[in-house]
């Protein structure tokens, strides 16, 4: 199965070699069928990693201990479920695994637009083939999964060598989000390649319009949905199992990953203007060329250890790969921009600092300011000692002082933004639609501050989120109730209706909602709360409402591991709630630990106990108890988020019915002073 | 114009304060990398300095006692005692042999005092795994957002 798999990736290789050198000869020469048959080695080298992915698995599952990475990554009592997440638990297998997600997204659009597009597609499908062999080249030349363990014989010949068991999966990627967080960032890095491959396409093609940006709006969502999911899941793993009460260190693998995001965010904004307006074209092509130079530039730091993190320590030879992949991007994107800038002037100028305009070129500018900050900061031990051959990082205070104010700035122009007309906006229109959610926002502050709140970001959080929040629920709360007079429907029906027919703007409403979720969550870190103690048994824990005492301890054997835990009641205001049981685990074939926290998470706070080892000085067992206020809400505006970017993505209802049937009451909302605000004016979205 | 120029100072002063927010969160943050052999090199204001040290756990080295834990790092032929005073647990993968990086500041008589310890088990086959989802290490963190 091994040659099977190798012999799968090398021809892959060929075959992308041959959709790259076969497209540019398409593009040249425009014969048809010259066309057809690059399209086609782009949808085969697809299918050829698909079969090389699929026999690495299958040399996991049929505990194939001749093979040095399956020997480095799994043992016989691994379990299915991990069996699978192994594949990108190390170098060789997340190179292949970034194939195989990049194969499926090319194979989509290849399929998609087979019969479309016809001028656009061969160039497309010739940058999407030159960053699958860039992969392909790792995959069969660098870091090759097939790799065979083999040793010097007496005869001084090389032999194959089998090993009865594997070192097995290290213990922090045995976790269940380890198996879904892994493919969801790799899915929005590998993702955004999609937008990137239009972008350059169109300019290298002078493409007209801005055909190409309604063409890859779905495609950026997808990986933009994907890349949040991600970050979410590997800040859920990372608070649930290193068992430190954090979700964020600011370490340099997190930051990688949160870089394409800003830029992408950036990104879904900014095209509106390009669309509604004509404006920001260059900024555009720019802003896609860049997150996708971050989402290698991320996968080089992840895979690389050139900064060292949590994640990656050791130093590996791939990144002098990396590196001239990069600079080959930049150049390429450099040359095309300046043989083509003259395609992308812009239509418009800017006519107010109050309008859509400038809010989302405000929101533009402060997500990328975000982005270089946290690049720079990230980065800054490599060019630290480029420059003064000191090596100097920077931690957590330098994030969080730049980034706080930025998440704050943001949040402000998630409510602004979208209730600001294009154009201009008159002074009328922002008393109706910001006089309603700026007083409850203040009063919530005030109210706030009487019972004792005093923590100056959070403080400015909870109005921002009460303002955010009311400027959404007014949106809908208006729509759907001129919806309602003329269809006489319930208001939550009134309520779907409305979204179904802008989809677009009310599922970007909702994505913001899960914004202002997410943000909830993060002010609470400012009051979390932790305490620790050696424990005998009976001995009881103080922290906030909850009385923990432990009862006792006991040892549960398992399959891989033997687990070591402490049976801790939890009494809440004295009355007994529920049982927790942290754990320490010891895995047999690595001899490694692992630990488990017990998490008891309500909305209004998480109860997070760490079985924290043995005390030296009592032998005693040492709890480590954290009180993080809602934390919940952080995952729970995630999955929000997902919804409204899912919402975003349908087409919309056409609203041809209710105007047909019910005529009379549309003359209402003018009567209610909002002519424009539901059928007229183009959404945010 | 006027406009532009409105914008101009907007985005000036927000992108100035923010500037001035990093100038004091690196102030605040930074550290030095350093190997153990270049710790005796360094002299006067260089010494006082934040600083993050690797090395490998010198096997019996780790002695726990009360509220620290002392053991001794090697690397390059020399040895650097430390003692980590921070609050959270050490990672499970800070063990013998194991490799170690430790953030903190020269004490007294060449100890290293330490309040972050992370560690990576030294991998019995590969020898630089490293990644997202390769041989992630566990560390004492600093409690970010």
């Amino acid at each position: 199965m091994d040659v099977f798999g190798s012999f799968a990736l090398v021809l892959a290789f060929i075959c992308a070699a041959y959709a790259f050198g076969g497209g540019i000869a398409a593009i040249i020469t425009r014969h048809p069928l010259l066309i057809k048959s690059t399209r086609q080695a782009g949808m085969a080298t697809c299918c050829l990693i698909f079969l090389a992915t699929f026999s690495l698995e299958y040399l996991f599952f049929s505990d194939n201990f001749s093979i040095a990475y399956v020997v480095s990554h799994s043992n016989r009592d691994l379990s299915t479920f991990y069996k699978i997440a192994a594949l990108w638990a190390g170098q060789e297998g997340s190179l292949l695994f970034w194939s195989l997600l990049l194969a499926i997204y090319v194979f989509s659009v290849l399929l998609t637009y087979r019969n479309k597009n016809g001028e656009l597609m061969p160039y497309v499908g010739v940058v999407m083939a030159g960053v699958q062999i860039f992969f392909l080249t790792l995959n069969n030349f660098v870091a090759s999964p097939f790799k065979v363990l083999a040793s010097p014989g007496a005869d001084g010949v090389m032999h194959y060598v089998a090993r009865a068991d594997g070192n097995g999966l290290t213990p922090l990627l045995q976790y269940p989000e380890m198996v879904i967080h892994p493919p969801n960032l790799y899915s929005g890095y590998t993702g955004f390649t999609i937008p990137f491959a239009f972008a350059l396409g169109a300019l290298l093609a002078r493409y007209p319009g801005e055909k190409w940006i309604h063409l890859t709006r779905k495609w950026t969502m997808i990986a933009w949905m994907f890349q949040s999911m991600g970050i979410l899941l590997g800040a859920h793993w990372a608070y649930a199992v290193l068992g430190w009460g954090g979700y964020w260190g600011w370490d340099p693998v997190e930051n990688a990953s949160f870089l394409p995001w800003l830029t992408g965010t950036a990104f879904l904004h900014s095209v509106m203007m390009q669309e509604k307006r004509g404006m920001m074209k260059v900024w555009n092509v720019w802003l896609v060329f860049c997150t996708f130079l971050l989402c290698i530039l991320g996968t080089f730091l992840t895979r690389s250890g050139v900064v060292s993190s949590v994640h990656a320590f050791a130093r590996s030879s791939i990144g002098a790969w990396f590196v001239s992949f990069i600079v080959l991007i930049i150049l390429v994107c450099l040359g095309a921009y300046l043989k083509n800038r003259d395609y992308l002037k812009s239509e418009n100028q800017l006519d107010s600092i109050v309008s859509r305009e400038s809010s989302f070129l405000f929101n533009n500018l402060i997500l990328l300011v975000s982005c270089i900050a946290i690049l720079s900061g990230t980065l800054f031990p490599v060019f630290s000692e480029w420059i003064t051959g000191d090596r100097i990082s920077v931690g957590g205070p330098f994030f969080n002082k730049v980034n706080i104010p930025i998440g704050l700035l943001l949040l402000f122009l998630t409510g602004v933004g979208p209730l600001l007309a294009w154009r201009k906006t008159s002074t009328e229109s922002l008393k109706r639609n910001f006089g309603w959610p700026l007083a409850i926002g203040v009063a919530a502050g005030v109210i706030a501050f009487t019972f004792g709140f005093r923590h100056f970001y959070s403080w400015i959080c909870l109005i921002l989120c009460v303002f955010v929040a009311s400027t959404v629920l007014l949106e809908f709360y208006r729509g759907a109730r001129v919806i309602r007079a003329r269809s006489g429907a319930s208001f939550m029906a009134s309520a779907v209706d409305l979204t179904m027919r802008n989809t677009r703007r009310y599922g970007g409403y909702i994505v913001h909602m899960g914004m202002v979720f997410v943000f909830i969550g993060l002010a609470g870190a400012a009051f979390n709360r932790d305490i620790q103690k050696d424990m005998r048994q009976g001995d009881t824990l103080q922290i906030g409402p909850y009385t923990l005492v432990l009862q006792g301890f006991d040892t549960k054997p398992e399959k891989n591991y033997t687990a070591q835990r402490l049976l801790v009641e939890v009494l809440q205001n004295n009355k007994p709630t529920m049982m927790l049981y942290p754990e320490k685990r010891r895995f047999s074939t690595t001899e490694e630990n692992g630990t488990m926290v017990a998490i008891y998470s309500t909305l209004k706070e998480d109860l997070y106990v760490v079985y924290a080892g043995t005390s030296p000085d009592t032998q005693l067992p040492v709890i480590h108890a954290y009180l993080n206020p809602l934390v919940k809400w952080i995952w729970f505006g995630g999955v929000v988020v997902v919804f409204g970017t899912l919402v975003a993505m349908l087409p919309n209802r056409r609203a041809v019915l209710v105007l047909a049937a019910a005529p009379q009451p549309v003359g209402q909302p003018v009567a209610h002073g909002l002519p424009s605000s539901v059928t007229l004016r183009e959404g945010h979205d | 114009m006027k406009k532009q120029a409105k914008f101009g100072v907007g985005i000036s002063v927000i992108v100035a304060s923010l500037g001035f927010l990093a100038w004091l969160g690196y102030g605040e943050s930074k550290t030095y990398y350093h190997t153990i052999a270049e710790l005796e090199t360094l002299n006067g204001s260089a010494r006082s300095q934040r600083m993050r040290v690797g090395g490998t756990v010198a096997v019996g080295s780790i002695r726990h006692l009360a509220g620290r834990v002392d053991f001794v790092l090697e690397g390059e032929g020399k040895t650097l005692p430390v003692s980590y005073i921070g609050t959270d647990p050490l990672p499970d993968t800070f063990v013998d042999k194991s490799q170690a990086l430790v953030e903190g500041h020269t004490g007294p008589e060449g100890r290293f005092v330490a309040e972050v310890v992370q560690a990576k088990c030294a991998s019995k086959y590969e020898a630089a795994p490293g990644g997202k989802g390769g041989a992630a290490p566990s560390a004492t963190e600093p409690k970010g957002m």
